[in-house]
Parts: structure tokens; C-alpha cells; sequence
């Protein structure tokens, strides 16, 4: 197995477009290194983007968002104040992934490229909106939402890495939340998630986007959900049509982890208490 | 020398205070050697092939082409572990666990290993051996194993049925009909493994000469040589085990698992061969403790004494009998003082790992069953819980249901501290419920052997044959200084290696403190006597005029009592000239062990939307006889609890339809993590056991009995709902709210 460790992007497409075997980008690790520990994958080359410098920074873009590069930890993106008070949603969802010794190596995009149902920043980063910026023989953009295809699948082309994710400029009077069910209270994974972020009109929804994890062979953008709350104050009604929607979208299977019946159930149910959370944060009341 | 054993009531000095562990800056620091930190000049690395079926014939195994990778010294099959066993069933069931013969029986059985220059050699080496399997049937459920039909483990067996124990006394059918009330109800309890963090790891070497040494984590290096020797046609005496520090056991390191094809690995490649498990062998291939099915029955009249109790409990063995069955129904009605009482375990075989102990083996899931049945029973009686216990318990001189009259116990005081303790009348909030359950464990004696040696500077070293898992170094350390009248820093207590010290037991049954504590205080009253002797001499007068006190040789009468005292580093410091080496010794099966009971309280609070269970206190109250150092006693009993919370909420071993364990490992088996518990609050009772000097009684085991159906009892006053299956996941708990 070899080990590069390019300093720009450039280098790095390089690298991997050219691999004849099997290529891995390693960033925080902590996925890879579990894998390859556990005889899960024998790379032939393993490129690490931690020496990128662009890849390791949090900047505020031109519209007032933020670029968050692929290197960037869980730790550093929950130090950042400015991003966690625009999207605690997203932060937060980021910080739930493993314990602190994790979060001081796992990325957003490492957890978006390891392609599990049960990653918790992406459905956080799909209800906020989020694209990831591609870097390849071209760069493109697509949202969150088009990368994972299914576990361990993405839509990468090979010589593709995902350089950075670009969060929209935070609304006024919005706010997003992501919850997760897990057994224990920490260091554990996902039975399901879900993630709301919406933006008010005089106290009514008028934006929102919900998505769920762990409840398909992807992460779930849920327009249907999303359209339940639209137009409400989120009062019962619309809370019990925003749960039943997100039942309704949730194509489970039975493991180790949950039954069909009890992620479908629990779904809905977090929905509603992550919706809650956004609506608060939203300014609403 | 014949020493009286009886428990004196003597005031201690030492004994009871809370000194730091002796091995605790080693093992903060990283220092400790542990199975896995030991390497010995040109060793290989060996590794196990393991089964992917639940169960299969093994038609043929191919290694040539292993055989012929450079770099792997050995390969190794069945063939080369010829049965050595002499008829011993237990032993050949050990061997053919070791590896399996004929038969791969459970998902993750050892079929074959390797020994070779390096891990990556050794993986490659495991891919080229070609194992031929024949798939077989198979059945992991401890119900399913029973059917009729249901495809059968061992040959020798009639159909899965491993073992039938019946306890009790009187006439249960009788004592129903005397009820005027009857509870009925069936219970199930998943498999759950010991989950110590230190995998089983070991060193092994055997010389052309065909001396061995292996390097292991255990819990009884003596029964390691033993069985290892065994199986392997070794001499005892020319095979000594070194036990390393050991990280966890709660008896999982009873058993040998991968030592004996160490040891066979290496007399075949002629080099040292170390081995360690990963995690998921650990969970696929040592022994976890059983799951478990069974059917209670109790009746009572209405002002709660229960006139009859009956309970049958089946556990899955895996796929070869033990005493599991019998181990449970000893403890089932133990608590209590019963008319008529009846208790079955049941071994049954299944598709799983070889079951070994797990902290008071088999006690938790009968105490699950009894204990919920008594928060029915006290429901129905519109009794208080903790009142109808009382009502029913356990004194000195009940007739146990299990045979042997007790003599003075805990059980009462423990429900006593239970029923008086602030816990008990504390604001319950929405959601939130309450439970408390009682549990019982035996405690066991055991053959014993230990030496004490005295340094001329007066430091003394103490040489005990029982491993150290749970601050025994410590506890044996203030009891020796207890004795000989010092300080505990001036003891080093170490545990020998099998060449060094006669047998010892394993340390099991909460046996160690008991046991070593009994050796250490007759060997350090041998030592007095030599040293009482040197005073003697030092002085010029006869050894009669010569006593001790407080450390220190004191010469008595009116002839020689203006003689300073002599302190025990002043004669040790004479030593080389008084005679030389001053020691004592003193070798024991030790009987009298003090059976312990304890009560729990615990508050939970449930999602009702989710069904998630957060514990919100707990307190554990048991008898411990003397607590030699209360820390450590405390810790006993805290780690007791955390896994008995473990083992209710969450951890369960999960086969599929293909008969293989999905959860192999920690991530989706889920032990607590820290911040799933509260503080467990402890309540140390001191019931002196009378059959040892210091009153001592095992401490380790009990506090795992009670949780079960502690939590139990608090889930089903949170949520208004019987639950009777642990784990009682937050699946289970929501499916029962929805089908309530």
C-alpha cells in the first residue's frame, strides 16, 4: 500500500485518477482506518488531504455563507462560532459522531463520502441545504442530497474528491435541528435521524426542508414532510401530518440495530422534536 | 499446623482503611504488562481460522498450500491435538472446543491456525487453508433447541437436553392450593458476554526438552497449566503459566480458549508464538454466559406469605453442557424462607460459543424471573414490595431451598437498609418509575497456597497463587500488615507463577480474598512464631517468655519483662545471623465460605414515544462480611450493577437465520458507556462470616444477581407494562407499550 500526502487539490486528483488499484482519500481516518484495521478493504494507495491547506479552513463566502473544507474536523467546526450559530443543526450533528477523541479527526465530508444510511451530519446538511464543491478533471457542485446512492456508494467519478461543502447564507427567522436515536448516549450510531431546517413568515413556515437518516439505503430528502409544516405554525395538526409523512417516506429493514416497525414509528417522532427545535431557534412561538 | 478458623471479632488497625491499589501508578501510567505486552526473541504470530457456519461437518481441511507460504512456521489442525483426554468429558469438550474435529459447531468455532514471521503472513497463510465444509441444520434458540426434531449438537446428548437439576423442599402443588392468590408468568434473557476490554492473549514457548512457559491473561494460571498439560501430554511441573495483569475477566478467563494451540503451535514450529484475539473473537469465539427461557409460578396468601414457588429455567449451553442449569436453580429461592419450593434448571445445547462463568453464573436470570413474579404477586397483593420480601425472608437457621440451614445472614438486613434508605421515599417524576429486587450468590472457598517472606530490611513479600482482578493485591497487603503489626507499605504483595506456589484455585466464586486472606493470616502467623523464635535466641531466653504484640516481639514474666520489645525489622535485621531467611507458608482448601445477598434500588425514566430507558439512580446494598478495603468492596459492587444495567437495557447477542452472530463487536453490542450511568450509590453491610478469622465473604459476584429485575420492575412502574424480556430494548419497550 502506498501513502501520498499531496499539498493541493491538484495533486491529489492526480493521484487518484491515475491509481490502476484501489485508491481511499483519507482525511480524519476515522472511518478508513477502522476498515482497513478490520480487513474491510485493502487499498493500494491511500491519498491524505490533511496537508491541503485550503482543505483545512472554515471561510465566509462572498454570499454570506461558508465553505468548509474536507480536512476540517468536528472539533474545529464546533469551535467556530460564527457556523454554529448560523447552523447549529448541522454543528450539532456533526459533534454526535463518536467521542471526543473521534471528533478531534472526523470530517462532514469523510462521514458524507463513507456513504452510511446512518451518517449523522448529512441529513443535517441536506435540510440546510448544503452542496458539496467536486474537485476532478472539472469541478462541479451538486447538493448534498445527489451524492450518497446508496451504503458505501457514492456518485463520485474515480479522480473525483469532494474538496469542501458550501452552507447557504442563513436566512432571518430561520433555524435548523437534527436529532438522533440511538440506545446509549453517546458513542453509538444512528438508529434514525432527522433533520429539519425552516425559515418563518410572520410566525408561519414558509420554507422548510426535512431529511432522514437511517431509515433507507440513503439519506432521505422528504419533500412531503417538508410541504406537511409549510404554511403552519407547526401547531399538532401539522406536527401530527409532518410525522406521518416522514413515517410514510421511511423504507427500513430490520437489523441488528432497530425492526422496520420501530424506525418507522420513530421517525415521525423525531421529526416532530427536531422541527420543534428549528422552530424555536426560527423565532417562533 | 491445624488453624482455628472461626471468626474472632478482633479489632483491626488497618484492615477496613483505604490505602491506594499497589498496581494502581502501573496501570495509570501504562506500565502494566498486560496478555499482549510480552514478546520473547524470534516469535511468531499466531492466528485461528474460524468457522463461518453455524454448524457443519468439516469433510476435509487443506493447508499445503499454507504449509508452503514463506514465512508460516506451523499450521495446525485437529490432527496434530490427538485426544489425550482419558475419558474426561469436560476435558474433550475443552479440546474440541480448542479446535473443532469433526464438526464446526457455532459461527465462529476454531478449525485451524497458523503460526508465522508476521500478522500479514499469517492472514495470507489463514486465506490458503481450504476448509471443505458440509452445512448441517442448525439451531441457536434455547426454546427452538428443545423441539422435537430440532437438529442435534452432540451426539452423546439426549436431543439437546445437556442436564436436568431439580432443588427444593416441600410440596408446591399442596402450597397452591393453600394460595389465595396464584401469579404465573414466562421470562426470556439474552445472551450477554462478560465484556472485559482486554482480549484473551498469551506467549507461548515449549524447548525441545519439552518444558513450557506460557504468558497468559487469566483468572487461574494454576487451572490454565493444568488443563493445558492435560491436553497437550506435557508433564504439570514442566510447564509453568505466568499470569499477566488482567483487564477485566468477570470469569470469561476461567476457561482456556486459544492457549493450548498456542502452546501446540509452538512445540510444532519450534518457536515462541504469541496470540491475541480480536474483538469480535472474543465475542464469536470465547465464552459468554447463557440466554435463558422460564416458566414461574408462585401462590400466596393475602397477607403475602407465599405457600408455594416454582420456577423451571432452560439455558442455551452453547454447543456443549455445563453446569449452568445447576448453578441457577441452587440460587433461585435463596432469598427466602419457603414451605414449599421447587426450582429445574435446564442445560440446553445450541449454536453458540461454549458458555463460561459470568459474575455469579446463571443467578441473574433466575433472580429476573423470581424477583419480577414478586413485584406481581406484590402488586396483586396491593402489598408493598420491599413488605412482602420481608415477609417471606431468608434468616439464620431457614432451611435454604437449596439445602445447607444458614447460618448468620444478610438478606434481612439488606431489604431493612433498603426499606429505610432515603432512596426509597424520593419524588418520582412523569415518566419515571421505580423497582428494587434481591439477589443471592454462594461464594466458594478452595484450595489455596501462599507464601511470606521477610526482607532484612523488615519489608515483606507476600506470594499469593490467586490472580488479582479486582484490588485483591491490595486487600491481601492490609492483611498481612494487619497481622504482622506494620505498615501496608511495607508489604509487596505478588502473585506467583505456577512454578513458584503449590495449586491454587482460580479466582472464581468471589473466592480470592477469601481464601488467599485466610493463607496470608495463618502463613504471617507462622512467620511470628520463627521470628518469636529469634527473639528468643537475640534475648538468651526460652521462646515460652517470648509474645507479640503490635509488631514487635515482647519478652514476658517478671524475669525478663524489663527487656525492650524487639520490632520486627529489628530481628529481621538480625536474621542472617539468628538462622537465615525468616518466611512462613501455609497451604489450605478452604471451606466456610459466607454465602452474600444484596438488595437494589434503581429509578428509571422511559420515553414513552421512543421507548428509551435513561437509569436515574441507583443504589446497591449488600453484605459483604468484613470489607478489607471498602473501595475496592464498593467498586465490586458498582461494577456488579453497571453490568446487570448493561445487561437489562441493551446487550444481547443477535443471530441471524444463517445461525451467525451479527453484533461482533462493540459497536452494536452495547455495553454502558459512562455517561449511561448514574452514580451507583453502595451501602456496605458488615455480617461477619463465621468461618474465617476475619469474618470475610466474597464481594465480587452478587451485585450482578438483583439488576435485571430491578430495572424490570422500574420499566414496568414507569410505563404501566409488564416487560419480561431483557434486553429490554427500546424496541421491546415501545412494541409492549403498543400492545398493551
Amino acid at each position: 500500500m502506498r501513502y501520498e500526502s499531496p499539498t493541493t487539490a491538484k495533486a491529489a486528483v492526480d493521484l487518484l485518477s491515475k491509481e490502476k488499484g484501489k485508491a481511499y482519500v483519507l482525511a480524519g481516518g476515522t472511518d478508513l482506518l477502522v476498515r482497513l484495521r478490520m480487513d474491510m478493504i485493502e487499498p493500494d494507495l491511500m491519498v491524505d488531504i490533511k496537508n491541503i491547506p485550503a482543505m483545512n479552513e472554515i471561510k465566509k463566502t462572498p454570499s454570506g455563507g461558508f465553505k468548509i473544507g474536507a480536512a476540517v474536523s468536528g472539533a474545529k467546526l464546533g469551535a467556530n462560532k460564527a457556523l454554529k450559530k448560523a447552523w447549529p443543526g448541522v454543528v450539532e450533528a456533526t459533534n454526535l459522531i463518536g467521542s471526543d477523541q473521534i471528533q478531534g479527526r472526523c470530517t462532514m465530508v469523510g462521514n458524507l463520502c463513507n456513504a452510511s444510511p446512518a451518517a449523522d451530519s448529512v441529513p443535517a446538511m441536506i435540510a440546510a441545504g448544503a452542496k458539496a464543491n467536486i474537485v476532478g478533471k472539472k469541478r462541479r457542485t451538486v447538493p448534498v442530497e445527489d451524492i450518497v446512492t446508496g451504503p458505501g456508494k457514492t456518485s463520485l467519478a474515480k479522480g473525483e474528491l469532494i474538496e469542501a461543502i458550501t452552507l447557504p447564507k442563513k436566512a432571518p427567522k430561520s433555524g435548523d435541528a437534527y436529532l438522533r436515536f440511538i440506545p446509549r448516549t453517546e458513542m453509538d450510531i444512528a438508529v434514525v435521524g432527522a433533520a429539519v431546517s425552516l425559515t418563518l413568515k410572520k410566525g408561519v413556515v414558509e420554507k422548510a426542508r426535512v431529511a432522514l437518516g437511517a431509515v433507507a439505503a440513503t439519506p432521505l430528502l422528504v419533500k412531503e414532510a417538508a410541504d406537511a409544516i409549510i404554511g403552519t405554525k407547526l401547531d399538532d395538526e401539522a406536527l401530527e401530518a409532518l410525522g406521518a409523512a416522514c413515517s410514510a417516506a421511511c423504507k427500513p429493514i430490520d437489523d441488528k440495530r432497530g425492526t422496520v416497525e420501530y424506525r418507522v414509528k420513530v421517525a415521525g417522532v423525531l421529526a416532530q422534536r427536531a422541527a420543534k427545535i428549528a422552530y424555536e431557534r426560527a423565532g417562533g412561538k | 499446623m491445624q488453624h482455628d478458623q472461626k471468626y474472632t471479632g478482633q479489632d483491626f488497625k488497618v484492615v477496613g482503611t483505604r490505602p491506594n491499589r499497589p498496581d494502581g501508578i502501573d496501570k495509570v501510567t501504562g506500565r502494566a504488562r498486560y496478555g499482549a505486552d510480552m514478546s520473547a526473541p524470534g516469535q511468531l504470530v499466531g492466528l485461528m481460522l474460524r468457522s463461518p457456519h453455524a454448524h457443519a461437518k468439516i469433510v476435509k481441511i487443506d493447508t499445503s498450500r499454507a504449509e508452503k507460504l514463506a514465512g508460516v512456521k506451523a499450521v495446525l489442525t485437529s490432527a496434530d491435538l490427538p485426544d489425550l483426554t482419558n475419558g474426561n468429558a469436560g476435558d474433550y469438550a475443552t479440546l474440541e472446543n480448542c479446535m473443532a474435529r469433526d464438526r464446526a459447531l457455532y459461527d465462529g468455532h476454531a478449525v485451524a491456525a497458523v503460526a508465522a514471521i508476521d500478522k500479514s503472513t499469517a492472514k495470507k497463510a489463514l486465506k490458503l487453508i481450504k476448509v471443505t465444509y458440509e452445512k448441517l441444520p442448525h439451531v441457536t434458540d434455547v426454546d427452538e433447541a428443545l423441539k422435537k426434531g430440532a437438529p442435534q449438537i452432540q451426539p452423546a446428548c439426549d436431543g439437546n437436553l445437556g442436564g436436568r437439576y431439580e432443588f427444593g423442599h416441600g410440596d408446591i402443588e399442596a402450597g397452591l392450593k393453600e394460595a389465595d392468590v396464584v401469579i404465573e408468568k414466562s421470562f426470556k434473557t439474552g445472551q450477554t458476554h462478560q465484556g472485559y476490554i482486554e482480549p484473551h492473549a498469551c506467549l507461548a514457548t515449549v524447548g525441545p526438552d519439552g518444558s513450557g512457559e506460557l504468558w497468559v491473561t487469566t483468572q487461574g494460571h494454576f487451572t490454565y497449566r493444568n488443563v493445558c498439560a492435560t491436553l497437550l501430554g506435557m508433564d504439570i511441573a514442566k510447564l509453568k503459566v505466568t499470569s499477566s495483569e488482567i483487564g477485566g475477566g468477570f470469569g470469561g478467563k476461567t476457561h482456556v480458549w486459544i492457549e493450548p494451540v498456542a502452546l501446540a503451535l509452538a512445540r510444532k514450529a519450534n518457536r515462541p508464538v504469541k496470540m491475541v484475539m480480536s474483538r469480535e473473537e472474543v465475542f464469536k469465539g470465547s465464552g459468554p454466559t447463557c440466554a435463558s427461557s422460564m416458566d414461574v409460578k408462585i401462590g400466596a396468601k393475602k397477607d403475602g406469605t407465599i405457600t408455594s414457588a416454582f420456577i423451571e429455567c432452560r439455558y442455551s449451553d452453547g454447543a456443549f453442557p455445563g453446569i449452568w442449569g445447576m448453578l441457577g436453580g441452587m440460587t433461585a429461592w435463596a432469598c427466602y424462607d419457603l414451605k414449599n419450593c421447587k426450582s429445574v434448571g435446564v442445560d440446553v445445547l445450541v449454536n453458540r460459543p461454549k458458555v463460561a462463568a459470568y459474575r455469579a453464573p446463571s443467578a441473574p436470570m433466575m433472580a429476573f424471573g423470581v424477583e419480577s413474579t414478586m413485584d406481581m404477586l406484590a402488586k396483586e397483593l396491593d402489598m408493598d414490595p420491599v413488605q412482602l420480601r420481608l415477609k417471606n425472608v431468608a434468616r439464620e437457621g431457614t432451611q435454604s431451598s437449596y439445602g445447607p440451614v444458614y447460618g448468620p445472614i444478610g438478606i434481612e438486613p439488606t431489604l431493612e437498609a433498603v426499606r429505610d434508605h432515603p432512596h426509597m421515599k424520593a419524588p418520582l417524576g412523569k415518566n419515571q418509575g421505580r423497582g428494587m429486587a434481591c439477589g443471592f450468590w454462594f461464594n466458594i472457598g478452595g484450595q489455596t497456597c501462599s507464601d511470606l517472606n521477610i526482607g532484612v530490611d523488615g519489608t515483606v513479600n507476600l506470594t499469593v497463587g490467586t490472580i488479582d482482578v479486582g484490588g485483591a493485591r491490595a486487600s491481601l497487603s492490609l492483611i498481612a500488615a494487619e497481622e504482622l503489626g506494620i505498615s501496608y507499605d511495607d508489604v509487596k504483595t505478588t502473585i506467583g507463577d505456577t512454578n513458584s506456589l503449590g495449586h491454587n484455585d482460580t479466582t472464581e466464586g468471589s473466592r480470592g480474598t477469601f481464601s488467599s486472606g485466610m493463607a496470608t493470616i495463618f502463613a504471617a502467623r507462622e512467620a511470628i512464631e520463627v521470628m518469636k523464635g529469634r527473639a528468643a535466641q537475640m534475648w538468651g531466653i526460652p521462646v515460652e517468655a517470648v509474645s507479640w504484640e503490635n509488631g514487635h516481639a515482647v519478652a514476658t514474666g517478671a524475669e525478663h519483662g524489663n527487656l525492650p520489645p524487639l520490632s520486627l525489622k529489628e530481628i529481621a535485621a538480625e536474621s542472617p545471623k539468628t538462622g537465615g531467611p525468616i518466611a512462613g507458608h501455609h497451604e489450605v482448601t478452604a471451606d466456610g465460605s459466607g454465602v452474600s445477598f444484596a438488595s437494589h434500588i434503581v429509578d428509571v425514566e422511559v420515553d414513552p414515544e421512543t421507548g428509551r430507558t435513561q437509569v436515574l439512580r441507583y443504589t446497591v446494598v449488600q453484605d459483604a462480611g468484613k470489607a478489607i478495603h471498602p473501595d475496592y468492596v464498593e467498586g465490586q459492587f458498582q461494577g456488579g450493577a453497571a453490568q446487570g444495567i448493561g445487561w437489562a437495557l441493551n446487550e444481547e447477542y443477535i443471530y441471524g437465520e444463517d445461525g451467525c452472530l451479527q453484533n461482533a463487536g462493540f459497536l452494536d453490542y452495547r455495553i454502558p458507556v459512562c455517561s449511561d450511568l448514574p452514580f451507583i450509590d453502595t451501602k456496605i453491610l458488615e455480617i461477619p462470616n463465621p468461618n474465617h478469622p476475619y469474618g470475610i465473604r466474597g464481594v465480587g459476584e452478587t451485585s450482578i444477581v438483583p439488576p435485571l429485575a430491578a430495572i424490570g420492575n422500574a420499566v414496568s412502574n414507569a410505563v404501566g407494562v409488564r416487560l419480561n424480556q431483557v434486553p429490554m430494548s427500546p424496541p421491546r419497550i415501545l412494541k409492549a407499550l403498543e400492545d398493551a
